[in-house]
């Protein structure tokens, strides 16, 4: 399968530097954590994305995010991606964040939509786990 | 230095051998032997001719069998399509069922339910873990209907090979006959078709160092087995399948396998021991899985389940390295190996596999190389994987409510 280089750039500099890059965790049970994992190994693709928040008056600031992902190529280019959308927005702005979204920032092709869309999937968990706490 | 990338998918297809290039190349100009093999009435024709029975009798030598039981397709594909579907139409007042196994290539697959559509019955045997088709299971599954057998020698996906010896008593037995695709064995697994009772056996050029674009199927004399043309036209090859006979193909075709002859020994050896340095090199490493028998298997092939990565990930890390997986990811139907899944392999393992495929130029440098690259490139996705991280901290992953989408 032929990629786009984004998604070539975005895998390597993420295999490469991953500390650099959000790779990691933290533990799921802290309370300014709010972790997503969608996906199953037997589909061959597995996100697991968190957010850590910090309360501005009303609403609520994705301070910093961490992923690990099992899966292909475009699913690591995906999650990878979407860190850079999510730090300093709130839990709103992030909830805006489409799978289109990713689409465009990586000119996925329509046979790795699906990456985009579990990406997405993962960030509204990771703030739907998020609200529970708060 | 050692040059990139490096081909380590022979299974697909390998480079045509300088010697067989050569051999080709006369057979294409005003200067060379470019004429018709089926002109009668000029010394051009005459002379293609010559050429193409001169193949034809360094395949039979290859397949110890009488040159006059080659007949020349487009591939093996075509030979797969022309013995099965052919041997079915022509026999189907005798019966209907044909039997083959769920590992095959998809060209003895869709032939066999492109013949369910016209009303064959058809059964897919179940190989072993090990993905050994027995000769038992064969024949459990052969009833008064049986007509055809159609089991390959060497699985294109892990290299194991089926013992055709054994089947083929079976089937001669009940008088069933016995088509064999054999597209990945040539020149890695020896084939006696003086001794072997099968009566249709597919081949292939490109996979045994010679061209894409033409291939054989061998159809017994001794007993005769009758065929239903499927392409008609000029009555070549004896009406069996017409077109006019691409000398320059042929020729590397024989010369391929005249080499393969030659070199089997010795090419087989060094093979099978870069084989065992590679597997060796991987030794040590965690939640690795062979798929496949290590010993029945054809020298070259390694299909290695990487647990907790995703293939397609794998091969972008890897990406100096030519090989493939059974990745649904790499494929355009989302689903994971048939192959792998057939021999009882969890769906997650199946996605998680790599096959290398070594050949007659792979250098040790190259396999050193790979090893490397293939171990730290592994250490890296798995840093990067939840499953992982899950596997290290001893959590039951069958046990965990996965959100599918």
């Amino acid at each position: 399968m032929a990629y786009s280089k984004k998604v070539i750039d975005k895998f390597e500099k993420t295999l490469r530097e991953p500390e650099k890059n959000s790779v990691g965790r933290w533990d799921p049970s802290e309370e300014d954590v709010g972790t997503g994992m969608v996906g199953a190994p037997a589909c061959g693709d597995v996100m697991r994305l968190q957010i850590k928040c910090e309360s501005k008056g009303d609403s609520h600031i994705i301070k910093d995010v961490k992923f690990k992902t099992y899966g292909c190529g475009s699913a690591i280019a995906s999650s990878s991606e979407i860190v850079d959308m999510l730090i300093g927005k709130t839990l709103e702005e992030a909830r805006d964040i489409k799978n289109v979204d990713i689409v465009k920032a990586l000119d996925l092709p329509p046979i790795k939509i699906h990456c985009s869309v579990l990406a997405e999937d993962s960030i509204r968990q990771a703030i739907k786990d998020y609200e529970t706490k708060v | 230095m050692i040059k990139l990338p490096i081909y380590l998918d022979h299974a697909s297809t390998t480079p045509v051998d300088p010697r067989v290039v050569t051999k080709m190349q006369e057979c294409l100009s005003l200067e060379g032997n470019f004429g018709n093999p089926a002109s009668r009435s000029h010394q051009f024709g005459w002379k293609a001719e010559k050429a193409v029975e001169e193949a034809r009798e360094n395949v039979a030598s290859l397949l110890n069998c009488d040159h006059r039981e080659i007949v020349w397709t487009s591939g093996a594909t075509e030979a797969d399509n022309l013995a099965i579907k052919g041997a079915a139409r022509f026999y189907r007042k005798k019966g209907n069922h044909i039997i083959t196994s769920k590992i095959e290539h998809k060209a003895v697959l869709d032939s066999c339910r492109q013949l369910e559509r016209e009303g064959f019955e058809v059964t897919y045997l179940d190989p072993k873990r090990s993905g050994i088709i027995s000769p038992e299971s064969v024949l459990n599954a052969i009833t008064e209907e049986t007509i055809l057998v159609s089991i390959m020698h060497v699985n294109n996906e892990i290299g194991v090979i089926n013992d055709i010896e054994a089947i083929g008593e079976v089937t001669r037995k009940k008088e069933v006959l016995f088509h064999v695709d054999a597209a990945q064995s040539t020149g890695k697994v020896l084939i006696d078709l003086s001794k072997l009772k099968v009566d249709l056996m597919s081949f292939s050029a490109h996979k045994t160092y010679g061209p894409k674009g033409i291939g054989a199927l061998f159809v017994r004399r001794k007993p005769r087995v009758r065929l239903e043309a499927q392409i008609h036209g000029g009555g070549h090859e004896r009406g069996i399948r017409s077109g006019t006979l691409p000398t320059h193909q042929i020729v590397g075709m024989g010369e391929a396998f005249r080499l393969a002859k030659k070199q089997m020994n010795s090419d087989n050896s060094r093979i099978r021991a870069l084989r065992d340095r590679f597997w060796q090199g991987l030794q040590g490493m965690e939640e690795i899985y062979l798929n496949g028998d290590l010993e029945r298997r054809a020298p070259g092939f390694l299909n290695v389940s990487f647990n907790f990565v995703e293939g397609e990930s794998l091969i972008m890390a890897l990406k100096d390295i030519a090989v493939s997986s059974g990745s649904a990811c790499t494929s355009a139907s989302l689903e994971p190996s048939y192959v792998l899944r057939a021999l009882g392999l969890k769906d997650e393992l199946a996605h998680s596999s790599i096959r290398f495929a070594l050949g007659r130029f792979t250098t040790e440098e190259e396999v050193d190389y790979t090893v490397n690259l293939v171990r730290e490139s592994i250490v890296q996705l798995r840093e990067l994987s939840p499953l992982w991280d899950m596997f290290k901290d001893g959590v039951d992953m069958d046990k965990v409510e996965w959100v599918s989408h």
